[in-house]
């Protein structure tokens, strides 16, 4: 099914009556039980205003299509989602609608948020064929619940996304990087901490095997104006003159590199599973330890933790009880989701029931 | 505005009700005497006023259970409240209703400057948040007008935003995890200090739902390192429209303040009158506030600066001291107060995509002698969010009515544009009438899915968000179930 209105899209779920694979680009690696349904027939910005920071797409345009029209305006996604591709093997076009389904948010979610945060508005199409919307195209929004917010995430489970109204942000003029070697992941995450929370406003902050030959390298990113940027490079690199730091102030280097850590690329073309585990940033050592992982990289401060485990390893019986949660990324010998306590289960049932009452939508894989 | 007939099955058991909430919380935490209950009687919208069957404040998450849990079996509808500085109406209660207060929840559980959050009791303050961590460099961001006073409960409740929000975001952008007492008494945890939900985002859902799917009773919040300084600058225009564009014109540059706050004529006249803040007399006026380092502030101003005098300004006013910015903020600040001085006002709170901004000032303008009602204007200009500050006289007759009438004209005008009713204040009662404007039945009905799930019964704050004609049939069930 490929529908290429809302209209058409509404109809072919108001008349389903089995499972509904719901496929954007189809680079995530969602493949389930059913007819697939690509919303790449639902394309193109709606409107795009860069005075009021503000893009509507249809869900089905190309995230390329978006990067480049924001590029053209000096402005981005400012929660810089990862592509997939790499890590999953996978080839095809990813979507804006794709991205905000899977809640994708890269590096600079530990300064500016997640993609969910950026998110203005939703329309969608609910799982008896009802269009919706909620939000709006405007930054401050509190008329009535906010169902942006659990549509966004929500793996295509409780609607099929037709639109999405998304806040922008200026793109800034440079960006350096500040670069120690030699760290422990004990000492990393020390690090990282001191770094995020020092006013130089650190827009990254992550740590593992990213040096040229794998070594691992703790990463801290600035952005903004020249000046700025010079200054606050000095600064974060002044907190730590103790150790081996240097400063890389080339923007596509910095770029580059910022790159791979957004796309988990210490893991592409290496056997074994990927997760994620989001987590309090300090314990971040002591749960990879847990983990045993073959690899193992950190974004966030800490508060993720990549790691690569031969396959259909229990990476959570593994982690125990700790406050976060660990997504199966790669592989599929566990479900792809943190089981969740009873009560929080019973509401995402609930709510699953409600959307989506024949179970038709992506079925089995959440709520 | 209308408020559902009480329950009068739940009028008449009143002794019992009381009797049954003295039993699980100590004395002096349950009042259920006529005069006392009267000072809950209303929030910050106190055109509305009605005193609540009884008032519990409850000191612990426990303690909350278990009230909800009495009221629950019992089938008493609860409105929680905050601080009751609502200007929507979100705690106004009604007289079947038992109003639960969350003041004697004020402590700070953990502060953990490592992984940057703060876990509070949500009867705390919001400016007392900021206040338990700011000796050590750090803030919390979101900052309601109302700070000093409001709390971190209601700022949840209404995901609150604040002047500072186009760089921080507002509520759910600096909230981690919330404990969660639901309707029938079930405690749960949602998020904590890790970021994101591993599921559905239900920490999204619960903010900004206005006390209608559970109590919040903790929260874990998200706090920031305070930028080395801050400096505003002041620019006065000869009209409207050049101060939107100037304003575009700023954005577009990729200089992202954390605060551009813009006055119409009216609004300068009169907090000029009363703050004496040495105010251009001009059509418009903005503060644009940015922060960083000296030389970083110095970076950014200059290029602001540069944008301005491409508008002609009538006036620009760069603060050289921490006196001067606050002098130039001073006004500002006082707009509330100085409106209060002139008359009774009502604050609307509409936002509107940025580049309407002069439409939208116009057709205010025209409305306003239409009705023949004054109406001035003060809002984030960076994000579109207005309010419209319609002055009136409470002694009046027909005064209120007439202003209410023109309120929902300004924001159906928002509405019309692209926008949306309201920006951060919540729709409590005052908008609850309005959301057919904005909202088609299936949209509504979505929401009102959703609350369902959280609260069958629809027991908590039941008579809010949504109008009263859409959400009948569930109210009515809830009480014929009893």
């Amino acid at each position: 099914m490929r529908p290429e209105t809302e209209a058409e899209l509404a109809e072919m779920i108001a008349s389903a009556s089995g499972p509904i694979c719901v496929r954007g680009g189809g680079t995530r690696g969602v493949n389930l039980n059913g007819d697939v349904l690509e919303t790449g027939g639902l394309s193109g910005i709606t409107l795009y205003e860069p005075g009021s920071l503000t893009l509507v797409a249809q869900a089905g345009t190309a995230l390329a299509e978006i990067e480049a029209a924001l590029d053209a305006e000096g402005q981005r996604l400012a929660f810089e989602p990862m592509d997939h591709r790499g890590l999953m093997g996978t080839s095809g076009e990813p979507t804006i609608g794709g991205v905000v389904a899977a809640n994708v948010s890269g590096p600079r979610r530990v300064s500016v948020g997640a993609c969910r945060d950026f998110m203005l508005g939703v329309r969608y199409v609910d799982g008896t064929g009802s269009v919706v919307k909620n939000g709006g195209r405007v930054m401050k929004n509190v008329t009535g619940y906010d169902l942006v917010k659990l549509m966004s995430g929500s793996w295509g489970t409780l609607g099929v996304l037709t639109e999405v109204s998304l806040k922008v942000l200026p793109k800034p003029e440079t960006a350096a990087c500040i670069l120690i070697t030699g760290l422990s992941d004990a000492e990393a995450v020390r690090v990282m901490a001191k770094a995020l929370g020092s006013p130089f406003e650190v827009s990254g902050a992550a740590h593992g095997p990213l040096g040229p030959d794998g070594q691992p390298v703790t990463m801290l990113r600035v952005e903004g104006f020249a000046g700025s940027v010079a200054y606050r490079a000095e600064r974060v690199a002044g907190l730590f003159g103790d150790m081996d730091v240097r400063i890389e102030s080339d923007p596509e280097a910095v770029a580059g590199v910022w790159a791979r850590v957004r796309d988990g690329a210490p893991f592409h073309g290496v056997a074994g599973d990927v997760w994620r585990v989001s987590c309090t940033p300090t314990l971040s050592a002591g749960l990879a330890a847990k983990i045993q992982a073959d690899g193992v990289l950190y974004d966030w401060g800490g508060g993720l933790i990549w790691a690569r485990v031969r396959e259909g390893t229990d990476v959570r019986a593994r982690l125990g009880t700790f406050d976060g949660h660990a997504t199966l990324v790669r592989g599929n010998g566990q479900p792809k989701f943190q089981p969740e306590p009873p009560e929080i289960a019973a509401l995402s049932r609930g709510l699953r029931q409600k959307f989506d009452p024949k179970g038709i939508l992506n079925a089995g894989l959440m709520g | 505005m209308q408020m559902p007939q009480p329950d009068a099955s739940v009028l008449s058991r009143k002794a019992q009700i009381v009797d049954r909430l003295r039993s699980v919380l100590p004395r002096d935490a349950v009042i259920s005497d006529e005069m006392e209950t009267r000072a809950y009687e209303c929030d910050a919208l106190t055109a509305y006023k009605c005193a609540p069957l009884a008032v519990v404040l409850p000191a612990s998450t426990e303690e909350v259970s278990a009230v909800l849990k009495v009221c629950h079996q019992m089938g008493v509808p609860v409105v929680p409240r905050g601080s009751g500085t609502s200007l929507a109406g979100g705690a106004l209660p009604t007289a079947d209703c038992v109003l639960l207060g969350v003041a004697r929840m004020n402590d700070v559980i953990e502060t953990d400057y490592d992984n940057r959050f703060i876990r509070v009791q949500t009867g705390r303050t919001n400016l007392s948040v900021t206040g338990a961590v700011e000796e050590d460099g750090f803030f919390y961001a979101p900052d309601p007008s109302s700070q000093l006073a409001c709390a971190i409960a209601g700022n949840i409740a209404m995901n609150s935003g604040g002047a500072h929000c186009l760089k921080y975001g507002v509520t759910t952008n600096n909230l981690l995890g919330v404990t969660m007492v639901q309707m029938d008494g079930t405690v749960m945890e949602i998020g904590g200090a890790h970021l994101d939900a591993g599921g559905y985002d239900l920490l999204g859902l619960i903010c900004g739902s206005e006390g209608q799917l559970g109590v919040v009773t903790e929260a874990t919040l998200r706090i920031l390192p305070k930028p080395e300084g801050a400096r505003p600058v002041l620019m006065g225009f000869d009209s409207n429209e050049v101060a939107g564009a100037c304003v575009a014109d700023i954005i577009k540059a990729g200089v992202l303040p954390v605060a551009i706050e813009f006055m119409d004529r009216p609004c300068i006249e009169a907090t000029e009158a009363f703050a004496k803040a040495g105010y251009p007399m001009c059509e418009a006026l903005l503060i644009v506030e940015v922060e960083g380092s000296p030389a970083e502030i110095d970076e950014q101003l200059a290029l602001i600066l540069e944008i301005a005098r491409r508008h002609n300004p009538v006036e620009l006013r760069e603060a050289k001291d921490a006196d001067e910015a606050g002098r130039i903020w001073l006004g500002r600040k006082s707009a509330f107060g100085a409106m209060g001085q002139i008359n009774d006002y009502m604050c609307l709170d509409g936002t509107i995509p940025v580049s309407e901004l002069p439409y939208v000032l116009r057709r205010i303008g025209e409305m306003s002698e239409e009705y023949g009602l004054d109406v001035a204007n003060v809002f984030h200009a960076g994000d579109g969010n207005m309010h419209p500050l319609i002055l009136f006289d409470a002694n009046k007759e027909g005064d209120l009515e007439l202003c209410e009438a023109l309120g929902a004209d300004i924001l159906r005008l928002c509405v019309e544009v692209g926008g949306c009713l309201t920006g951060e204040h919540g729709v409590g009662i005052e908008k609850r009438d309005l959301m057919v404007d904005q909202f088609a039945p299936a949209d509504l009905e979505a929401q009102m899915a959703v609350k369902d799930v959280f609260d069958p019964a629809w027991l908590l704050n039941p008579a809010k968000v949504f109008p009263l004609a859409a959400s009948e049939s569930r109210r009515s069930v809830a009480l014929a179930a009893e």
